[in-house]
């Protein structure tokens, strides 16, 4: 009925399709599962329902909340509204610093406390996560 | 001061100079006749203009002129002399008048080395490259001038951010930008042979160098920027998925893409429009690259720029170009693909395309991957981000075929072919299943998925290896480059089974102990230095069969800007990386430490130069053939 030709293309055409179709549809489905979204300490307290997903918290490093002991590191986040206890056993980053921002990821363990595993390494002293930005101007 | 003034007249005068380029293109572009050497001569003045102007502001730099802006911004009285050359290209408006030089050097080699192509596609092509020039220098000069002057002329600059202070890194953005811009001419190239229905077996060949060297560079650039990443950042790693990281990879899968198009158009005359679309391609991610880098929309720890202003700019002259190719295309392109009949689906052409697929696909998922935070940002203005997760999750599944084609396509022939060494090739597969399957037993490692994946990685691996020894001067570049990814995917997966790390806080004089791995902390010592204050703790760190090595991982705190890194101490053998870091935290008696045990390190680097010495491979044999 059709040349080979026709048929080439029809069969290469239709594979083509097929492949965006899944690769569209394993995309999203792979961004469902491993996408981390970001909220601040006030965000958090709003909250209705606490998930249980990897998220980040930011803000900035309350001041003298640090402490340490060989296992683990202790801080609070605050965005100037609300605070929130992080523990966290890891690498710092650099710029890990009372009074300046920070970005932590990891999961809640109720409204009060977050157990993060991975606090997030910057480049200079004056950036700021974006989020963190935003966080705060909305205070 | 007087050179910054030379540079910022020398780099108005190179601007001027792309009008009678553009005159004497078209006047010379509807003559007979050899090209008119004007344009050549203009084209070397405009180079030289810019060179004058870059080697200005090199001396700026050197002699901490802070009349400058530039150097005021991005320099510092104390900084070492090395760092304030490489301070140069380290920021926003030095980094684009590289851009600018590395545009014009390039048309004029394009310009010396294409007299055995015809005129009219030289000098389309000299068009379609000085538009992109132009539009670089309006961008320059309007948002980004190098050259801005301040009052009063400050003492002292601001520093360059020290994390940028280090020898990989100085020699990244030129190397990096070196392959970004050699895509450039690829696209001017494409543009005008679409125009002139020039796409052919001998244009593939000749813009098949092109293609190669800005492959070079920027699997060159890559490495670089991932060694620094392993040392410099202190995370123990060389990729970390992040946006700017995946900004440098696109071009990469596309220009890699284009590669082996280019070779089945050389052999077969196929694939036209999919080349052309794929040169167009390659350069839009290149450049929007760039703007995504130093917009500051993407949100990653490697961003350094953020002016919103400039990045519209890009944004709109990407857009434009973007436009000007896809109307250049869909008028001007007269698909001719007659023979795509003779079409069997065990050949080389198949594999190719095969490869084509998965290319394309793994580059949908870092774009997608890369972009989709920031739409959604626009959109909700929710905050996420894509994590190494999503993209292992979608990529390893696909690399296992992925990695058998490329074992199996380069055995096959034009056309159409059979399997000829199906003996070999099984028992082969048989060797990587068993050994993979004992190593990942022995390993305790989730069985199913690691065993297949390894042993694709082993057979890949196995089966260059042989091809290297077996009829060695046949496509010898392929065979390089590909034994180099066998290599680079199985020293990554081994590397990610048999890594380990501790993590612990120490106080001096305490150590760490868990029956395998002893870390002492002797002492704590601090020196002043020209632009830094150094902190050395001294470990020593006893492993299993109780050899003791001494450790001195390093803090550097600068003193302009304020910042704190850290040097690694790595020390390296054949076979494995031990890396230790330290941190302080202010006002705590602690030092937090990582002690990582990273297998097979240097083999990573290792296969990702013997990859682009493939590609250099290629280039000086396909010159001798000539």
């Amino acid at each position: 009925m059709f040349g080979r030709k026709v048929k080439l293309r029809i069969l290469f055409i239709s594979l083509a399709f097929i492949t965006l179709i899944l690769t569209i549809f394993l995309i999203l489905k792979s961004l469902e599962e491993n996408v981390v979204y970001f909220q601040s300490p006030s965000e958090i307290r709003k909250t209705t329902e606490l998930s249980k997903k990897k998220i980040r918290i930011g803000g900035m490093v309350k001041k003298n909340s640090i402490s340490m002991n060989t296992n683990q590191v202790n801080f609070i986040i605050t965005d100037f509204k609300n605070e929130i206890n992080v523990s966290y056993k890891g690498v710092l980053p650099n710029l890990f610093e009372e009074e300046k921002g920070v970005v932590a990821e990891g999961y809640l363990k109720d409204r009060n406390f977050f157990s993060a595993t991975k606090i997030l390494a910057k480049h200079d002293e004056n950036y700021m996560p974006p989020e963190v930005k935003e966080a705060l101007k909305e205070k | 001061m007087l050179p910054s003034v030379i540079g910022k007249y020398s780099l108005i005068f190179g601007f001027l100079i792309s009008f009678p380029i553009f005159y004497y293109s078209f006047i010379d572009y509807k003559k007979s006749g050899n090209l008119n050497t004007k344009i050549i001569s203009f084209s070397f003045l405009q180079l030289l203009f810019i060179l004058i102007s870059f080697i200005c502001l090199i001396i700026s730099f050197v002699i901490s002129d802070f009349s400058n802006e530039t150097v005021f911004n991005n320099s510092h009285t104390t900084k070492p002399l090395f760092y304030k050359i490489a301070g140069t290209w380290g920021n926003h408006e030095g980094s684009l008048l590289l851009w600018l030089l590395v545009l014009t050097l390039f048309v004029f080699i394009f310009l010396l080395t294409s007299k055995k192509q015809i005129k009219s596609y030289r000098i389309l092509t000299t068009i379609f490259q000085q538009i992109i020039i132009f539009g670089f220098f309006v961008f320059v000069i309007k948002t980004s001038n190098p050259f801005s002057h301040i009052f009063p002329v400050p003492n002292e600059g601001l520093g360059l951010n020290p994390i940028l202070q280090d020898p990989a890194l100085a020699i990244h953005p030129p190397i990096l930008y070196l392959g970004y811009v050699g895509t450039s001419i690829i696209f001017s190239s494409a543009l005008s042979a679409t125009v002139l229905n020039y796409i052919s077996s001998s244009w593939a060949s000749h813009i098949k160098t092109w293609t190669y060297i800005s492959w070079i560079f920027l699997t060159l650039g890559i490495l670089l920027g991932s060694i620094w990443a392993y040392y410099e950042l202190g995370w123990g790693g060389f990729w970390f998925w992040d946006p700017v990281e995946n900004v440098s990879l696109m071009p990469w899968l596309a220009l890699t893409t284009l590669i082996h198009c280019l070779i089945v158009l050389e052999k077969r005359t196929l694939l036209k429009s999919w080349v052309i679309i794929l040169s167009i391609t390659t350069f839009t991610l290149s450049m929007s690259g760039t703007f995504l880098v130093r917009s500051g929309i993407l949100n990653s720890v490697h961003t350094f720029a953020n002016d919103p202003e400039r990045g519209i700019f890009i944004l709109l002259f990407l857009f434009s170009l973007i436009i000007l190719s896809l109307v250049i295309f869909f008028f001007f392109n007269k698909n001719q693909d007659r023979n795509s009949s003779n079409f069997f689906w065990l050949s080389k052409d198949t594999s190719l395309l095969i490869n084509n697929w998965f290319m394309m696909y793994f580059l949908s998922v870092v774009l997608i991957g890369t972009l989709y935070p920031i739409f959604l940002d626009v959109i909700s203005s929710e905050k996420i981000s894509v994590g190494p997760p999503f993209y292992h999750k979608l990529i390893a599944p696909f690399l296992l075929f992925f990695l058998i084609a490329m074992a199996v396509g380069p055995k096959l022939s034009w056309i159409k072919s059979k399997f000829v060494e199906k003996f070999s090739l099984i028992s082969f597969f048989g060797i990587s299943l068993l050994l993979s399957s004992y190593l990942v037993f022995k390993l305790n490692l989730d069985f199913l998925i690691n065993t297949l994946l390894l042993s694709t990685a082993f057979f890949l691996f196995l089966i260059t290896l042989k091809d290297f020894f077996i009829n060695k001067s046949k496509n010898i570049s392929q065979k390089i480059s590909h034994f180099g990814f066998g290599l680079f995917i199985l020293s990554v997966l081994l590397n990610n089974f048999l890594s380990s790390e501790i993590i612990t806080n120490l106080k001096i004089g305490e150590s760490y102990d868990d029956g395998k791995v002893k870390i002492y902390l002797e002492k704590v010592e601090k020196f002043e230095k020209q632009n830094y204050e150094s902190v050395i703790g001294y470990f020593d760190i006893t492993d299993q069969k109780n050899k003791t090595e001494k450790f001195k991982p390093e803090l550097r705190i600068y003193n302009q800007p304020v910042i704190i890194t850290s040097e690694a101490d790595i020390k390296t053998n054949l076979f494995y990386d031990k890396f230790l870091v330290i941190n302080v935290v202010q006002n705590q008696n602690y030092f937090n430490l990582r002690y990582q045990l990273k297998p097979l390190m240097s083999w990573i680097w290792i296969s990702v130069l013997i990859i682009s010495m493939g590609g250099l491979t290629n280039l000086l044999y396909s010159r001798n053939e000539k």
